[in-house]
């Protein structure tokens, strides 16, 4: 370790490391701490990694040569869906999460993530759902329709066998941590810095991960609906994409690009953020141009938003949008452009060094800007119609890609090795691997275009002789074998370099962020004490502040009390405004991400009862895990603070709880919006809509009525929380109770609506819809009602109460939103097919 | 062996470079005309990188610092970019525009239904003539083909006589193609369609314009 060690230093670490240590044994699976469960993502992703990687072999083997037979369709199939599904949702995104997770809190000059215990859960849920998805190649039933699933043809009628279904499943439970790790990431860059670090004084790459962050938040609810319609659909025959009962099968890829375009920038702007913060290093000066490029991160986030339908340049929508969205693709380049230039201009006016870290970017800079290019070309809507789902695309995406996440990923893992290691990484054997991986991968993909503008249409599992596409392939498929050993040289050099490497000195590269401030590896609370910011690079104008933070010289620096804190700051200044308490180690998150693993082989099983049980049993578990939260005693067992500190974020109003369901509730309202997106979709554009026989049924006057009881239980619960702010804490507990009366009655009246005989939604997806949305409302319901239920009783153990309105305050945002989503509910069930009837 | 020149050859029955018709020519001009930008942005943009790893430049005061850098910024990341995008965008639009099914002046185009399923294409004319995994086009005549499918998504592509278009159950997109001679081409499914999705190859033959008309009246029959 690279911690001082006087016997000062040595007493602050023993005595943190008594409540933040992690423990041995078994008892590993409680640790909720955000660097053991950072590296864990990254570790699993890099199992995913391999696992994706040899389904990629497979695929290049098969089409080393004309007509070659290793594979049977129906396995090549299998193996092309499973490595761009591998790659995409257990590789890309999890690992840049992964990393953003360990690294964030150090960066920020903070102990921990803030949703400790949500951190562990994500990671369980990726666990577990990626090895469900895996599970079905074992069982020979993998997926096999192409990673974005395209319907009908992963529908029953063409895909009867359960494939599909591991592939939903599977990835939506795994998604469970995308979201939740998006949630808290957001909260952890807005509200829990170190003092004094305002917004524009964040280092770039948090501003990148906030971008990120919020892009999953937004981005991946519409797949999420997406995947439960289908499942739906193939379960239990509703009809939302099946063009004969008045469904569309556009809607799917709508949806599936609503979200598949965002998460392109969602895996390239995280690592986007690994250049910004290592280029500087290596070119010894800041990066120039600090807030264009934080603009153009905010930009390309927002523009990503609007570029989904170039992936549906022929499927024969408008014109006029085709040139609206061909023009938006383009327009990206223009931030992204920003970002290469700042950081061209940084190399030209600093004095970079070459190493290993700065080939992989210079690896980066190559192969990302050709994918760019590629990318722009694809916008431009001619083109797309011949090159549209042939190689060319397929080189396009490994450019972008593997150019614009892989080589920054591995010059981020090569940068922070000392981080995990507390060794230097080796000079000679990962240059050897960059050029193995460098050159295999130009071989393997720059000559996939050419077999593209050839004709090659892609995901065929053999071809004719004689098309012109032998030659290219089989040079691909050599090249994909060189940078395979490629990989594996890194490997094993990163493998070699735990036991071989120089044992590292405090911020061996000169880094001006403060994760290299902390001890190399770093103990579980990164920071004995937390320094005041006053620059955006306090370690190259603070000599000596590694070894203060050590000796507990800076802020928070007791741990008597036994609680797990770190400062709560103002969203923009970074000034001191709370104390934020975090829970310790529980089982929980993987008791929870147990019973929802079973959940999902239940419904896998079609053993619905069990499945019931199992969601049963897991929502007791949530409830039991929120039981400590705020005034518990587990939650902070001295809830003292000395008395020129600021209070516990526990005992105030806008703690990172309310932030948390916010985000949440943004998430949430993401895929309510595409809910809405799909019920006007269908009306309009679906070839074949068809409006039920039996007349209007009767959930839009059930929906009024809830609207309205939702209203009042709103209004009350306000008025209950404003008079805790006021320290009255009479009649809580019965205006509590009040509230959640009315939340089962409402759950009651739509219960009633989805009864109604002459609902069919197994007829029309007109049906389908209403009753998706009228269940919908009635979770919402149920959930708000549960969430007050749990409130009573917490008022009556005492956690809950005047001065401690902190948890009424995060439940009333919940109602607010549930009300919103009944009235507008109404407006679309009810309101609106009257008002299309009218004209 | 000697059939292959190497890597560099544009030839091939779907090379989308070996046009043989107007869309596909507009198409493969488009390309060339990027490619060449392409090659020459992606060059400079490594070799600024290169020269810059290598440069030890004198510290530069910082208002000469923020001149550098917002040249650098506004001409190479907002400007360079846009520029292109327009010029791309001009000759784009224009291109696409000619490719899209419109009305025509003279002759009207023929039309052909195309039917796309697991895993064949059944091609049909309004006389009743009927082929299967065979299209028929006359030479020099613009071809309307409305495309449907009858189970899953398909794409129809003959990439040397122009762009493709989804057969999606529902709906009929129609594209407009072109041979300027007669000749042999080939077609290809280009949307993953299941299991024998590679095997879904579409013959095209263009006929002079009268043993076309020949043809189709004696198939009709």
């Amino acid at each position: 370790m690279t911690r001082p060690h006087t016997p000062e230093a040595d007493r602050v670490h023993a005595d943190f490391d008594a409540v933040w240590g992690t423990p041995p044994g078994w008892r590993t699976l409680t640790v909720v701490n955000h660097t053991t469960i950072g590296l864990r993502f990254m570790l699993t992703g890099l199992a995913f990694f391999l696992v994706g990687g040899l389904f990629a072999m497979l695929v290049r083997v098969q089409l080393a040569l004309p007509g070659l037979d290793v594979l049977t369709p129906e396995l090549y199939n299998q193996a092309f869906t499973m490595h761009g599904t591998v790659m995409m949702f257990l590789f890309a995104v999890p690992v840049m999460e992964g990393l953003a997770v360990y690294l964030l809190p150090k960066m920020l000059g903070a102990r921990d993530l803030v949703y400790p215990r949500l951190s562990a859960f994500g990671y369980w849920c990726y666990l577990f759902g990626g090895l469900i998805l895996l599970s079905s190649v074992v069982l020979g039933v993998a997926p096999d329709t192409g990673w974005f699933m395209y319907t009908p043809l992963s529908s029953v009628p063409h895909s009867p066998g359960p494939n599909p279904d591991f592939w939903l499943i599977g990835i939506t439970f795994a998604e469970i941590s995308a979201v939740s790790a998006g949630v808290e990431l957001v909260v952890a860059v807005l509200r829990t810095r170190a003092p004094g670090m305002s917004l524009d004084r964040m280092p770039l790459y948090a501003w990148y991960i906030l971008v990120m962050a919020m892009m999953i938040v937004v981005g991946f609810p519409p797949l999420i609906l997406g995947s439960i319609l289908l499942e739906l659909e193939r379960a239990a025959d509703f009809a939302f994409f099946d063009v004969t009962r008045g469904g569309d099968p556009v809607l799917w890829q709508h949806l599936f690009w609503l979200f598949g375009h965002p998460e392109v920038y969602i895996i390239f702007l995280p690592a986007a953020g690994i250049v910004s913060t290592l280029l500087p290093v290596f070119a010894q000066r800041p990066l120039v141009a600090y807030t264009p490029v934080v603009l153009a991160v905010l930009a390309t986030g927002f523009i990503s938003f609007a570029l989904w339908v170039h992936h549906m340049f022929t499927v024969g929508i408008p014109q006029l949008a085709q040139a609206f969205f061909s023009a938006a693709s383009m327009l990206v380049a223009v931030p992204t452009g920003v970002q290469v230039f700042a950081w061209l201009a940084t190399l030209w006016l600093g004095r970079p060094l070459w190493k290993v870290p700065m080939l992989w970017l210079a690896g980066f800079l190559f192969v990302f800007v050709a994918g760019g290019l590629t990318g722009v070309m694809l916008a431009l809507v001619p083109f797309n119609w011949q090159v549209h789902d042939t190689q060319f695309v397929v080189a396009h995406l490994h450019y972008v890609l593997v150019g614009g996440m892989f080589f920054p990923l591995v010059a981020g893992v090569y940068y922070w090795l000392p981080h995990f290691s507390g060794r230097m990484p080796s000079a000679r054997l990962g240059r050897y691997g960059f050029w193995l991986v460098f050159v295999g991968f130009n071989l393997t993909f720059l000559v996939m275009h050419w077999t593209g503008l050839l004709g090659m249409p892609r995901r065929v599992y053999t071809y004719e002789e004689g098309l012109g596409w032998d030659l290219p392939n089989l040079v691909s498929s050599v090249g994909s074998f060189v940078m395979a050993i490629g990989v594996a040289t890194v490997l094993v050099d990163i493998a070699l370099h735990f036991r071989f490497g120089r044992r590292a000195t405090p911020n061996p590269w000169h880094a001006d962020t403060l994760e290299w401030a902390t001890s190399l590896p770093p103990g579980a609370y990164n920071f004995a004490s937390l320094p005041e910011i006053d620059s955006r690079h306090p370690l190259w104008e603070r000599d000596g502040l590694a070894d203060e933070i050590a000796h507990g010289k800076h802020g928070l620096p007791g741990i008597a009390h036994g609680r797990r804190e770190t400062w709560g700051v103002e969203p923009l200044s970074g000034r001191v405004r709370e104390i934020v308490h975090l829970p310790g180690n529980t089982l929980l998150p993987l008791v929870v991400a147990v019973l929802l693993a079973a959940v999902c082989i239940g419904l896998l099983a079609k053993a619905y009862l069990p499945a019931a049980a199992f969601a049963l049993a897991a929502t007791v578990g949530m409830l039991r895990w929120s039981w400590e939260n705020g005034a518990h005693p587990r939650a902070a067992p001295d809830a003292t603070t000395p008395p020129d500190h600021p209070p516990l974020h526990s005992r105030t109003c806008d703690g990172p709880g309310l932030w948390g369901m916010n985000l949440t509730l943004l998430a949430d309202g993401a895929l309510y919006l595409s809910l809405l997106f799909s019920w006007f979709y269908l009306w309009t554009v679906a070839p074949a809509w068809q409006l039920p026989a039996g007349g209007a049924a009767r959930g839009g006057g059930l929906l009024l009525a809830s609207a309205v009881l939702l209203t009042v239980a709103s209004i009350t619960l306000r008025r209950l929380v404003l008079r805790l702010r006021q320290g009255i804490g009479a009649g809580t507990a019965g205006g509590l109770a009040a509230v959640t009366a009315a939340g089962v009655a409402s759950a009651g009246l739509l219960v009633f609506a989805l009864r109604d005989p002459r609902l069919a939604p197994t007829a029309t997806a007109h049906d389908a819809l209403v009753v998706f949305i009228l269940g919908y409302n009635l979770f919402h319901c149920a959930l708000a009602a549960l969430a007050t239920a749990l409130q009573v009783a917490r008022v009556r153990a005492g956690y809950v109460g005047a001065g401690m309105p902190y948890e009424p305050l995060v439940v009333a945002r919940l109602w607010y939103y549930a009300a919103a989503v009944a009235w507008s509910s109404y407006a679309a069930l009810g309101l609106f097919p009257t008002a299309w009837r009218a004209t | 062996m000697f059939a292959v020149p190497g890597l560099g050859a544009c030839t091939g029955p779907q090379s989308m470079l070996d046009p043989a018709g107007p869309a596909a020519r507009d198409v493969a001009g488009l390309w060339w005309g990027m490619f060449v930008v392409a090659v020459v942005v992606l060059l400079g943009v490594t070799a600024t990188w290169l020269v810059g790893m290598g440069r030890r430049p004198p510290t530069l005061d910082d208002a000469r610092e923020k001149r550098v850098v917002r040249r650098w910024i506004v001409l190479g990341g907002v400007l360079l970019p846009s520029t292109c995008i327009a010029v791309l965008l001009a000759f784009g639009i224009a291109a696409g525009h000619r490719m899209l099914p419109l009305p025509l002046a003279g002759e009207a185009p023929l039309r052909v239904d195309v039917l796309a399923r697991q895993w064949r294409w059944e091609v049909r004319y309004g006389g009743g003539a009927a082929l299967i995994n065979e299209l028929r086009l006359p030479a020099g005549r613009p071809v309307d083909v409305h495309v449907r499918s009858l189970d899953v998504i398909h794409a129809f592509w003959v990439p040397r006589l122009g762009g493709k278009i989804d057969a999606i159950p529902g709906r009929t997109n129609v594209v407009r193609l072109q041979a300027d001679e007669a000749g042999e081409y080939r077609g290809q499914c280009a949307e993953f369609c299941g299991t024998r999705h590679a095997l879904m190859v579409l013959h095209v033959t263009a006929m002079e314009a009268g043993a076309f008309a020949g043809w189709l009246e004696a198939a009709s029959r």
